[in-house]
């Protein structure tokens, strides 16, 4: 079963680098570069929270974007190509098996592609600052948490494209994450709601995936360390989270009429 | 198997076919003559370009817009209103209408930025062209910083400073520097200034421990020479005195007025010409003690020519 997982996320991986998806590292590194140069020269005192803010700004931005846009087409290129059914009916790989490994292997791709990002933006950090300070470590988890992101993101354009067109999956998946950003909002609004839209606004306040508590940039850009606590309950939550829109998606794919 | 006929080929080679040629011309000529034409525009809308609009005036919809990339929102933001004030403050405006509510933006996005307080209040105090002439909304905003960062004794020094060198109250001044430097990690100087103030110190001493000190603690090119011409204009204004005493001195004595700095260093009253910050020797005037530059001692209140006003804005390079 492992072995069957690995090889179709290896795929999956190989097949997004094919795609080309390591370009966005070019413009990623000119942008970064280029533009914390620009800024510093026209504003005061804020050099180095520009590069941090706008360094893991666009690793986060780049990602989520880059998730949703391979994410929706994982299942549907494979139908439209009709190679989905030769792997699932001439090879012992069940369906399920296929959702996960495909998650997986886009999981790893941005792993990788956020890694190479960071090797940049630290590469960026050290040319403006001349060397590294105890705080630049907060950076890292600052990292990790993006990177949570993508498996939050990445999880749910798969769960949309087993039911969905490509474009509507984009649209929801991309919808999903700005309601994400606003989770505490809704949260706000549901303690000041009275009767049973306080229900209503209470449980689409948990249901919608929590964005807001993952983004810490402006935290480490100004050297405020992460919790500990923090880091591994966002890691379990994430980890549950996408774990139960996969099985959705799962359940989706299971029944779904592939001939 | 014969060679299909290929027309669209055929087509595309040969020396007849310009077209790549003219559309290429006509790409560029056309781009050309769009920018000229939209310069004809801009000229015609005149201020319709420059009007002065926050297209998002509430600092909670910019903060939810930018979906929890507050800090690089806010560092954006921070930029447009360095970019703002230094335009206004180019064109020597007396107006700053968006400064504060750019700089509100600011802070509410990234309550923890220090800099936007510390400069943002700087720039909202000043006397203009120097500034907004606002030290009341330069107090809020700092206000806003020490109850967002109460750890930031730097900002108490800010307020204090704004209390003393824009709002003449030395006794607010004094309570600031007094309540910053009992926040641990503040530097000693808080209480010096805080005793000073109370003791009602000179002003031109006061003013200059503050830029000194302003000097000594900013990597920034601009605030380091703003301070640096703060104190060279103290500095010829103490010299401007100390000058005038020695020719009324002498005037007293002898009944006459010097003719010129000779006479006084003949008479044993100095050693040698008086030269300024820049180097150029003091001017007398009919008694009157003068810098040979004004223009270019920005900030100096003595030694100026009957009838002009001190200047109030830095020379981009002073000679």
């Amino acid at each position: 079963m492992m072995h069957r997982i690995g090889a179709i996320a290896f795929n999956t991986f190989r097949e997004a680098v094919r795609d080309r998806v390591l370009y966005n590292l070019v413009i990623f590194a000119i942008l970064i570069v280029g533009s914390s140069l620009l800024v510093g020269q026209i504003s005061i005192g804020v050099e180095r929270l520009v590069l941090i803010n706008l360094g893991l700004t666009a690793i986060s931005l780049f990602g989520i974007v880059i998730a949703i846009f391979i994410g929706i087409q994982l299942v549907s290129k494979e139908i439209e190509k009709r190679t989905l059914y030769t792997v699932l009916a001439a090879r012992p790989v069940r369906r399920w098996e296929f959702i996960v490994g495909k998650l997986l292997g886009l999981i790893g791709t941005l792993a990788v592609n956020a890694g190479l990002m960071a090797i940049g933006f630290f590469a960026a950090l050290l040319y403006m600052t001349h060397r590294f300070q105890a705080a630049d470590l907060h950076l890292l988890s600052a990292l990790y948490l993006i990177v949570l992101q993508f498996v939050l993101i990445t999880a749910l354009a798969l769960f949309f494209s087993t039911f969905t067109t490509p474009l509507m999956s984009a649209v929801f998946a991309f919808a999903l994450f700005v309601i994400g950003t606003f989770a505490e909002d809704l949260r706000a609004f549901a303690v000041m709601a009275g009767g049973i839209g306080k229900y209503i606004a209470t449980g689409l306040a948990y249901l919608v995936p929590n964005f807001a508590a993952l983004n810490v940039i402006s935290q480490v850009a100004h050297s405020v360390p992460v919790p500990g606590q923090l880091v591994f309950w966002n890691t379990v939550y994430v980890l549950v989270y996408a774990a139960a829109v996969t099985s959705a998606a799962v359940l989706i794919f299971e029944r779904r009429n592939l001939k | 198997m014969n060679a299909a006929p290929q027309p669209a080929t055929l087509k595309t080679h040969g020396p007849r076919n310009r077209v790549p040629v003219v559309a290429s011309l006509l790409v560029v000529a056309l781009l050309a003559a769009s920018v000229l034409v939209l310069r004809r525009v801009d000229r015609i809308r005149g201020e319709a370009t420059l009007q002065e609009v926050l297209y998002l005036p509430s600092a909670k919809a910019v903060k939810r817009l930018s979906l929890g990339y507050t800090g690089l929102m806010a560092d954006l933001y921070w930029t447009r209103a360095v970019q703002y004030f230094g335009g206004k403050h180019h064109a020597r405006s007396k107006q700053y209408q968006l400064l504060e509510p750019l700089l509100d933006i600011t802070t509410t996005l990234d309550p923890q930025l220090l800099v936007a307080y510390e400069f943002g209040s700087i720039f909202l105090a000043q006397q203009p062209p120097q500034g907004a002439g606002d030290p009341e909304a330069a107090v809020r905003l700092v206000e806003r910083g020490i109850r967002n960062n109460p750890t930031a004794w730097r900002l108490y020094y800010h307020l204090g400073f704004i209390y003393f060198q824009e709002m003449k109250d030395p006794k607010r001044a004094s309570e600031a520097f007094l309540k910053g430097s009992q926040v641990p990690g503040a530097l000693p100087w808080m209480r010096t200034m805080a005793a000073a103030l109370a003791q009602n110190a000179g002003e031109a001493e006061t003013a200059r421990y503050l830029w000194t000190n302003i000097l000594n603690s900013t990597d920034d090119k601009s605030i380091q020479q703003n301070a640096i011409r703060r104190l060279e204009a103290l500095r010829v204004d103490d010299e401007v005195m100390a000058l005038q005493n020695v020719v009324d001195a002498y005037r007293q004595r002898t009944g006459t007025t010097p003719p010129n700095w000779r006479a006084l260093i003949a008479a044993g009253y100095m050693r040698g010409i008086p030269v300024d910050p820049l180097n150029n020797p003091y001017v007398l005037r009919e008694g009157r003690v003068e810098v040979a530059n004004p223009d270019d001692l920005p900030f100096i209140t003595k030694g100026l020519p009957p009838g002009q006003e001190p200047t109030l804005y830095l020379k981009k390079k002073p000679s």
